[in-house]
């Protein structure tokens, strides 16, 4: 089975965020980056999916500005066979769908049986890359899964619903899954694998010369979000913290 | 006109369905369109006669074999139809885990992009959603002529401001050539042996928390308070509590007197689990964590120094 899966490098979780001059973006200029969680169980899923057939190719796909590759070698120090980065250096100023018709323009050739990817990203949280991809490639299409089953020709797989529900879903091949965290446990890579990195073939395509489309839509601001209430913040060192809480919790919402 | 896309299953409503046709009500008056509104299924008169009892302009029923249960290759062919047959401009459905798995597709085979997510919209129409995990709001603005796709964040509009009237309902014939995704029965794991929603105190945890081997901390104020434990995604994906303690969009949605969140940074998927809470407190280092939006109280510091000061407070309180 080939798999390919799509994997996006977003600024580390805990990062303080603060906007480009422009307003359109985060400064990214002193971020570190990682791999986009839920992507990091795709990716440990399709080496899973490989491991367990005994066959079969996993190649890692990323889009992104340089500093992505950064990302690419983690996977392919994880295991992946190969890669393909397409150069791409403001990633943000494309809406999903300009960015899928990129993905799919390198995607196609490859024509995998299996593409997965995080249901979404930490930075942009469309959640939309995956589905739009699924379309463009005439693939069928399940998301936010728990559990991969291969079958003949077909795929098996659980699906999360909201409130507790779950589901089994079977679609034939080649499918797109976007991935929910959690469905795996990752690995790290072994020093071997990191060794081993350094030979894989990692081939990069210019986003410029693949056939993207015209913006279907416009990010015009980013900003801070106002406050949707009035918190009262409770200062001072950590014991007085809590004194004053208490009196809170007892007088105001009386449930000491 | 707006056209609100309805969502059901099983014969049963989902209850963002009726949101996002207030907010398409609301939009109507702002934008001076026409409101309709569709429903879908193998069997829709029932929930279109409840429909058609709100002021909406027109109701159409979208019947076929192959809406009996929900697919992303069902829901897409008929609502491709739809839209192509009644060109609204906008087009509004509920941002539910169905609207994520079919409506990018359905925008893509429109050209379109689908304004997911969006938790409000402002004058332009401009449609403002979250990124970095509530971190930052983004303003959005369609590039193309309509349709235009909007999917609707839970809390966006108000069910209860929905207007009563009388509508014509309509049906819509759609062709469904293939579905490909075969789907089964949906099922619950497990039994649900803690009720969270009926919980009055919850004393919630998250990501801030580190490592496994720090929970009895916030075990030890939960005991203290006589809260039940929750928490957010990460945690009970990493194994470290029960599913069945989440809170959040695909764990329980609860509405305590009071929801104390340590070391939660507040994520759209978790605040609409609990957003709905009496009064919530949060504790969290980063002063600038979504929590603090929807927070009544915010304590900014490292919960390990602030939990157990704040357990041993409660202990003396209560003695």
């Amino acid at each position: 089975m080939k798999i390919i899966v799509a994997i996006k490098q977003v600024p580390a979780r805990d990062s303080q965020l603060r906007l480009n001059a422009a307003a359109k973006w985060i400064d990214d200029s002193d971020l570190t980056f990682e791999i986009n969680e839920p992507d990091a169980y795709a990716l440990e899923e399709a080496l899973q999916l490989k491991e367990k057939l005994g066959t079969g190719e996993v190649v890692a796909l990323c889009l992104g500005p340089e500093r992505a590759a950064s990302t690419i070698r983690e996977a392919l120090a994880k295991g992946a066979d190969r890669a393909i980065h397409i150069v791409c250096e403001q990633p943000e100023a494309l809406d999903p769908l300009a960015i899928a018709k990129l993905l799919a323009a390198a995607v196609g050739p490859e024509a995998p049986d299996l593409l997965l990817t995080g249901l979404q990203s930490d930075d942009l949280g469309s959640g939309q890359t995956g589905v739009i991809l699924a379309e463009l490639l005439g693939a069928s299409h399940a998301t936010i899964i728990m559990e991969v089953q291969p079958q003949a020709g077909a795929i098996r797989v659980k699906r999360e619903l909201e409130d507790g529900w779950f589901q089994y879903i079977t679609m034939p091949l080649p499918a797109v899954l976007t991935i929910q965290s959690g469905l795996n446990r990752l690995r790290y890579a072994t020093l071997m694998g990191i060794k081993k990195a350094k030979t894989k073939e990692l081939r990069t395509l210019e986003a410029a010369a693949l056939a993207g489309g015209a913006p279907v839509a416009t990010l015009d601001k980013v900003y801070l979000p106002d406050r949707q209430k009035q918190t009262l913040m409770i200062e001072g060192t950590p014991k007085e913290q809590a004194a004053k809480l208490v009196e809170k919790l007892k007088f105001e919402m009386r449930v000491l | 006109m707006i056209l609100v896309i309805m969502e059901q299953n099983a014969g049963a409503w989902h209850k963002m369905s009726w949101e996002t046709l207030a907010g398409g009500q609301q939009l109507g008056q702002t934008l001076g369109l026409p409101v309709t509104a569709a429903v879908l299924g193998s069997q829709t008169a029932t929930l279109a006669a409840e429909l058609a009892t709100k002021a909406l302009d027109k109701v159409y029923t979208v019947e076929h074999a192959l809406l009996e249960h929900y697919t992303a290759d069902g829901h897409t062919a008929a609502l491709a139809g739809l839209i192509a047959a009644t060109q609204p401009t906008l087009v509004l459905f509920p941002h539910t885990y169905q609207v994520r798995d079919f409506g990018p597709k359905l925008a893509t085979r429109l050209d379109r992009v689908l304004l997911s997510d969006v938790v409000r919209v402002s004058e332009g129409p401009t449609f403002v959603r979250q990124l970095f995990q509530g971190k930052l709001n983004a303003d959005l603005r369609p590039a193309t002529p309509a349709p235009h796709l909007v999917s609707l964040q839970a809390g966006a509009y108000r069910a209860d401001t929905l207007a009563a009237g009388s509508a014509p309902v309509e049906a819509f014939s759609p062709t469904i050539d293939a579905v490909r995704q075969q789907p089964e029965a949906p099922f619950r794991e497990s039994s649900r042996a803690v009720d969270l929603t009926a919980a009055d105190l919850i004393v919630s945890v998250g990501r801030g928390i580190k490592e496994q081997e720090n929970l009895p901390l916030v075990e030890d104020l939960a005991k203290a308070l006589g809260a039940e434990l929750a928490a957010s995604r990460p945690i009970c994906d990493s194994g470290w509590l029960p599913m069945e303690r989440q809170v959040g969009s695909s764990g329980q949605t609860v509405s305590p007197k009071v929801y104390l969140a340590v070391g939660i940074s507040g994520a759209i998927q978790h605040l609409v689990g609990m957003k709905g809470a009496k009064a919530i407190v949060a504790i969290n280092k980063d002063p600038h964590a979504p929590i603090f939006e929807v927070a009544d109280y915010g304590l900014v510091g490292d919960l390990f120094d602030i939990v157990p000061a704040l357990t041993e407070e409660i202990r003396k309180a209560k003695a």
